[in-house]
């Protein structure tokens, strides 16, 4: 039962971080570096609460936060894409921007009790012992997860548009003469990935912590990006990751629970040195990174006319 | 409509000078919207934000005390950008910086001699060099992206603070709050002009840094390597310049000067270690650096006006009640601003309303 229970938290815990990643996952496949992730988390997230406090449905706050983070990285598009900013800066710019804002918007929600996504009861899958309950008794956003990656895999590696898209990633200037619009699939890769990472916000806010707290994606926007370095721009590597890091930093929490000896500052820094490590580990090969990481991500595309 | 953007022929040189001052005044109109929006009197906001601190001499004290961290990380910062190293981590520098520095006045704090405080300003400054070591050696040695590293490493080092100020540095004669021991007086940063306010020694360390790192970058063969490496890896490795070697170089130089930042905030302006010593400078220093357009006396003028927004983020909460967070969303637009009217200075930018429009407008030329 208490291995149950854990690996419940589990799922919880990993499911932002692979939506998140999953978004970034298909803005990266275009070619486009977003350090937002954090940004459109974190307005996602507040989005989500404040719609579900407004109409009492976690439902409409679910899409409330990914519309918002959809948004939200339009912002992102239009300086990059349109303007051709540095994707680095601006990416910044879009987390502080977010960090703010979330800040400012959500104050009147401090402390205030929140509406949580209910559970989806499957009859007779749901009964089955141990199985039943890990993955047949879930909320919706944990299923939502993994039809993204299933979804996801089969648009980028067996759908047309997902081999334009991936042109597009690796050699912008070549599918432009090809005659995909670049600029347009790049915009809808971004509004994709603020939309993912809108929605891994809302699961924050909605389903992990019921409740506003100010900061509250606490980094995993960033460890959202590391995994999908970490996956080597592969979706199912990315759930794979994404769980091995929900499991680290539950890990830490049961381990404070536990009272072992360590500080639990020192347990808390496990899920960031985890990413440390594990970056470390990926790219230490130059070779494989470099066959693995789309050609022109980061690269502004500046159609000659 | 689609927005089209010309290459310029060359960069302009007046659109250097203009686009930060035009980012201000798109972020001053953004932000009477928004006051307008939050039901405040746009007008009476602003002026309260940006004008009424900069009216009296203490506050212009206060003002070289936010100034002088922004400047101080933001100079080191301009360095790593330029070489295209992206060091976000200056927070984590600043931690480990203000840790480093604070080891004598804590430890060792029967030890009393004037060459206290000089030592703790070298081991901050050294502490945040260690720290930025991290990231640089990883990205050298290891191929890792130095982004992520040198963020994660912030939280990592937010942690430790909060670990050693609630466990072993704990002030015993704190009550149990979550303080070290005050520093004694000749750990104390002084001030430049105690007649008149606060401000002490970190905004001259800050003037003398952006100058120093200003003559290097304009008249010495290191500047012209960050410039070339910065641009192009290629010629760089060409012109015999090591890239390797200025990943070690940008990252010790900003996390020095992070580090120095730190000790000097804590020694300076707060007194003692607490589990929160800085309300986002290494993050802010990021835009004070893309504001100064990343050169070291541009940066001077920036750490400023950014210093301004966290005052009158003060300031406007008390008289015209909003919520502090409206610096941050300042300070987010801002940045937004700067990057894009950027653009103007490499491009011309044209709006074209149809299709056909921009086939004759082609024909024409």
């Amino acid at each position: 039962m208490i291995f149950e229970a854990i690996l419940l938290t589990v799922i919880t815990a990993a499911t932002p971080l692979v939506i998140a990643a999953f978004g970034e996952l298909v803005t990266e496949r275009a070619g486009v570096l977003n350090l937002g992730v954090e940004g459109m988390m974190i307005m996602g997230a507040v989005g989500a609460f404040a719609a579900a406090q407004a109409t009492g449905s976690p439902y409409i706050g679910l899409l409330a936060g990914i519309a918002t983070g959809a948004v939200f990285s339009l912002l992102f598009g239009f300086l990059t894409l349109t303007l051709v900013t540095n994707q680095v800066a601006t990416g910044l710019a879009l987390t502080i921007l977010g960090l703010g804002a979330s800040g400012m918007l959500g104050e009147s929600y401090v402390g205030i009790p929140g509406i949580k996504v209910p559970q989806v009861y499957i009859p007779y899958l749901s009964d089955i012992p141990f199985i039943g309950p890990v993955l047949f008794h879930q909320d919706l956003v944990f299923y939502l997860s993994i039809a993204l990656v299933i979804g996801i895999n089969w648009f980028l590696f067996k759908s047309r548009r997902g081999l334009k898209l991936r042109a597009i990633g690796d050699n912008h200037s070549s599918a432009h003469a090809l005659g995909i619009d670049v600029i347009r699939t790049r915009y809808l890769a971004v509004m994709f990935g603020g939309a993912c990472a809108g929605l891994a916000g809302a699961q924050l806010s909605l389903v992990y912590t019921p409740q506003w707290v100010e900061n509250m994606a606490a980094g995993r926007g960033w460890i959202a990006l590391a995994l999908v370095v970490f996956a080597s721009w592969r979706p199912w590597r990315v759930l794979a990751g994404g769980y091995l890091f929900g499991a680290v930093s539950i890990g830490q929490l049961h381990a404070q629970a536990f009272g072992i000896g360590i500080p639990s500052q020192f347990l808390s820094m496990l899920p960031y040195a985890a990413t440390i490590v594990v970056l470390i580990i990926i790219s230490h090969n130059r070779r494989t990174t470099l066959i693995n990481t789309p050609a022109s991500l980061g690269k502004a595309f500046v159609p000659d006319r | 409509m689609r927005i089209e953007l010309e290459k310029r022929p060359q960069v302009s040189k007046l659109f250097g000078f203009v686009s930060p001052l035009l980012a201000l005044v798109l972020t001053l109109v953004a932000g009477s919207i928004m006051f307008a929006l939050l039901g405040k009197d746009p007008v009476g906001a602003l002026n309260a934000f940006f004008v009424e601190p900069l009216l009296e001499v203490w506050s212009l004290h206060e003002l070289a005390i936010k100034a002088a961290p922004l400047i101080l990380i933001a100079v080191g910062l301009s360095v790593c950008y330029r070489s295209n190293n992206w060091n976000i981590g200056a927070e984590g520098q600043f931690t480990i910086g203000a840790i480093a520095g604070s080891i004598l006045p804590i430890v060792f704090y029967d030890w009393h001699s004037p060459l206290v405080l000089p030592l703790m300003l070298i081991m901050g400054a050294i502490g945040g060099a260690l720290f930025a070591a991290i990231p640089a050696l990883l990205k050298a040695h290891f191929n890792t992206n130095e982004i992520l590293t040198s963020l994660m490493l912030v939280y990592i080092a937010q942690l430790f603070l909060d670990w050693l100020i609630r466990g072993a540095w704990r002030d015993p004669k704190g009550f149990n709050f979550p303080v070290s021991r005050d520093f004694a007086p000749e750990a104390i940063l002084p001030a430049i002009w105690e007649e008149s306010g606060r401000a002490h020694w970190a905004f001259v360390f800050a003037i003398l840094a952006a100058i120093l790192v200003w003559f290097m970058m304009r008249y010495t063969l290191k500047g012209f390597e960050i410039v070339v490496l910065g641009q192009s890896e290629r010629a760089g490795r060409f012109a015999g310049f090591s890239s390797r070697r200025m990943i070690w170089f940008s990252f010790l130089l900003s996390g020095a000067l992070a580090g120095l930042a730190g000790i000097s905030e804590v020694s300076g302006s707060i007194g003692h270690l607490q589990p929160a010593i800085s309300p986002g400078y290494g993050f802010t220093a990021i835009i004070v650096a893309f504001l100064g357009r990343l050169n070291p006396l541009g940066i001077i003028a920036s750490g400023l006006v950014l210093a301004l927004t966290y005052l009158g983020g003060e300031a406007a909460q008390l008289s015209i009640g909003v919520s502090d967070k409206v610096t941050r969303v300042f300070q987010g637009l801002l940045l937004f601003f700067v990057l894009s009217c950027d653009t103007l200075i490499f491009y011309r930018i044209r709006i074209v309303w149809s299709r056909v429009q921009a086939v004759t407008g082609k024909v024409a030329q």
